[in-house]
């Protein structure tokens, strides 16, 4: 090897002075997951076990206490799950992650964590309509109380704030409507209360937009959509930035009192700025059990490997067969924040310069009915209620996911009768072009 | 010194020339983070030293207390902080009274002018850290609860115990 004395010897890992800066790329395929310590297996293993030895009864009494690291039993932690934590924790620049059964469990592991009963947050009215109803209905049970607000206008969160508020969420691309919130002004407004803005980022990906880098404090997900990416297992995800003060005020208990269950101990003042993630799983993940299960886990980590490439084919034929259909003229509009005619276009570039997703909602002229014949027209893309799929997906809200709604609600939440939703998947693009072509002459 | 941003290479350096931690500020109480941290330490071969005058003379997980860094009888690698900002000032200047060339203050702890005098007196000093978790982050360990230790390595790790053994690139998303 030759070097010219300018040329420092190269150093070996490890002993280099300062950080190596890593692509999205790059730790999509490697944060968390290095070879397996006992057999060097390169791909992450599925460590099928509930259970895990104790060295001794001084071992087990350290784990119990989280007074060392470790494993105990499948319900907090295993192995498998714990690479995905950290690969979304590393995605989302955070500093640790929570991952469990589905997003449904994720928003319970969120609230559980920051609300008591009687507290209140506000929420945007603009989200996948599952989440309306858990916090419309379930989460009240638990005596925890949600403000729906418009999200277009931030203003409209600080007008709901009341002193029992914990929290502020919202989507920061909405399904389904192509919605985008101004989620910047909104952390400052939950920052002036004193209180954590929580964006969920499932539909943009941390590819797409990263909310940690705009203010927000937890990010929240569905795994099963385009992270996991190929519709084949269901999972979630709480992540934490590390830089929300948990004891800048007395609003949340949980973190920066003692716990009562954990005899004493203060989670915040002992695990600093993982506080939240190490009481949502040792808390949240112990006593309400949505864990995640090891084969999921291993099937979404091998879908987040090519989080990156996916993410740009689904941006592109979405802006492909928005662009037909907004020509088509059996459609009456079409709201996809990558369309100039977007009133959201502006926000999308500032928010998601390397586009805005892959699912939007188009309005047929024909109405309900048209809605019907067309869904049923496809052969290509299937009708069927999930989205982040490779393969492109095709619903009408109003005559399945929100058939129990008035037709005033549906409107509300941008599902009216004329509605279509489309997951624009991974085919080419002409394929997918010429199949909702011909649906449409059904319409 | 950038106190705000600490390279791995020099944790790392820090917590495998290091044999001998005078803990100030150690708690007799198995609930308190101080606990936590010499527990975990002592686990991972360190020596741990409680400095607490309340348990001066008393055994804190099978180590003698002392009432401050002047009465320990052994050499000292690295001082250990666990009481808050402003405290942190004098027992800075009686860890380079001892001669202690690593003073570490804990999460939460920061004091620039007592880091400012060590550094004069050629100590290092590392501030707003806890060594039980960089050594947890460093030897993927921290990686078991889904914290981003910042750590990815293409080379199977080993079970951690002990000096640093754990080789890789430290990294954060551009």
């Amino acid at each position: 090897m030759s070097s010219t004395p300018e040329q420092p010897d190269e150093q070996p890992p490890g002993d280099d002075d300062d950080f190596e800066v890593y692509g999205f790329e790059t730790l999509a395929i490697h944060a968390g997951a290095a070879p397996d310590p006992t057999t060097g297996a390169r791909t992450t293993p599925i460590y099928a076990t509930a259970s895990y030895v104790f060295d001794d009864v001084d071992h087990a009494a350290s784990l119990y206490n989280l007074q060392t690291f470790g494993f105990i039993y499948s319900r907090l932690t295993n192995p498998t799950v714990s690479v995905l934590e950290e690969r979304l924790a590393a995605l989302e620049n955070g500093r640790g992650a929570v991952a469990c059964g589905s997003g449904h469990a994720a928003q319970l592991l969120a609230f559980s964590t920051l609300l008591q009963a009687g507290d209140e947050f506000v929420a945007a009215r603009n989200l996948y309509g599952g989440s309306i109803n858990q916090f419309s209905y379930v989460f009240k049970n638990f005596g925890w109380n949600c403000h729906f607000v418009d999200p277009t206008d931030p203003e409209n969160f600080r007008k709901a704030l009341t002193p029992k508020c914990k929290a502020i969420f919202c989507e920061n691309l909405a399904n389904p409507g192509g919605i985008i919130v101004d989620i910047e002004k909104v952390a400052e407004i939950a920052h002036e209360a004193g209180i954590p803005l929580i964006v969920d980022n499932t539909i943009a990906t941390p590819y797409l937009c990263n909310p940690f880098d705009w203010g927000a404090d937890l990010i929240t997900h569905s795994l099963t959509k385009y992270l996991c990416g190929h519709g084949n297992s269901l999972g979630g995800a709480v992540i934490e930035s590390g830089k929300f003060d948990w004891a800048q005020n007395d609003k949340f208990p949980a973190l920066s009192q003692p716990t009562e269950s954990y005899h004493g101990m203060t989670f915040y003042e002992t695990f600093g700025d993982f506080g939240f993630t190490m009481h949502a799983r040792a808390v949240g993940l112990r006593d309400l059990g949505p864990t995640l299960s090891p084969f999921n886990a291993f099937l979404i980590i091998t879908g987040i490997e090519t989080l990156g490439l996916r993410m740009e084919r689904h941006v592109q034929n979405a802006q492909a067969v928005a662009e037909f259909l907004e020509k088509h003229p059996k459609v009456d509009w079409v709201s996809y924040a990558g369309l100039k005619s977007s009133e959201f276009y502006d926000l999308a570039q500032k928010y998601m310069p390397k586009g805005p997703g892959g699912l939007f909602t188009i309005g047929l002229k024909g109405g309900y009915d048209a809605g019907v014949r067309m869904v049923e027209a496809c052969e290509l893309c299937s009708h069927l209620a999930n989205v982040g799929d490779t393969r492109t997906l095709i619903l009408h809200p109003a005559s399945t996911t929100h058939r129990q709604l008035t037709e005033e609600q549906q409107r509300a939440s941008g599902s009216g009768p004329e509605v279509i939703r489309l997951s624009i998947g991974l085919e080419t693009a002409s394929d997918i072009i010429r199949d909702l072509d011909q649906a449409l002459s059904a319409a | 010194m950038d106190h705000d941003h600490y390279s791995d290479a020099l944790l790392r350096k820090i917590l495998n020339d290091t044999k001998t931690i005078a803990m100030v500020g150690a708690s007799a109480n198995w609930n308190r983070p101080s606990f936590f941290a010499m527990k975990y330490l002592q686990s991972k071969g360190y020596r741990v030293i409680p400095v607490n005058p309340r348990e001066a003379g008393t055994k804190i997980l099978g180590e003698t207390a002392y009432a401050n860094l002047k009465d320990i009888p052994d050499k000292v690698d690295m001082v250990d902080i666990f009481r808050n900002s402003k405290a942190a000032g004098p027992i800075t200047d009686e860890a380079i009274e001892i001669g202690a060339p690593v003073i570490w203050m804990q999460l939460g702890v920061r004091n620039e002018d007592a880091a400012k005098r060590a550094e004069e007196a050629g100590a290092t000093v590392i501030m707003n850290r806890c060594p039980k978790i960089e050594y947890g982050r460093l030897n993927a360990e921290l990686s078991w609860s889904g914290i981003n230790s910042g750590v990815i390595s293409s080379k199977r790790t080993r079970k951690a115990s002990g000096p640093m053994r754990r080789g890789g690139f430290s990294s954060r998303r551009h």
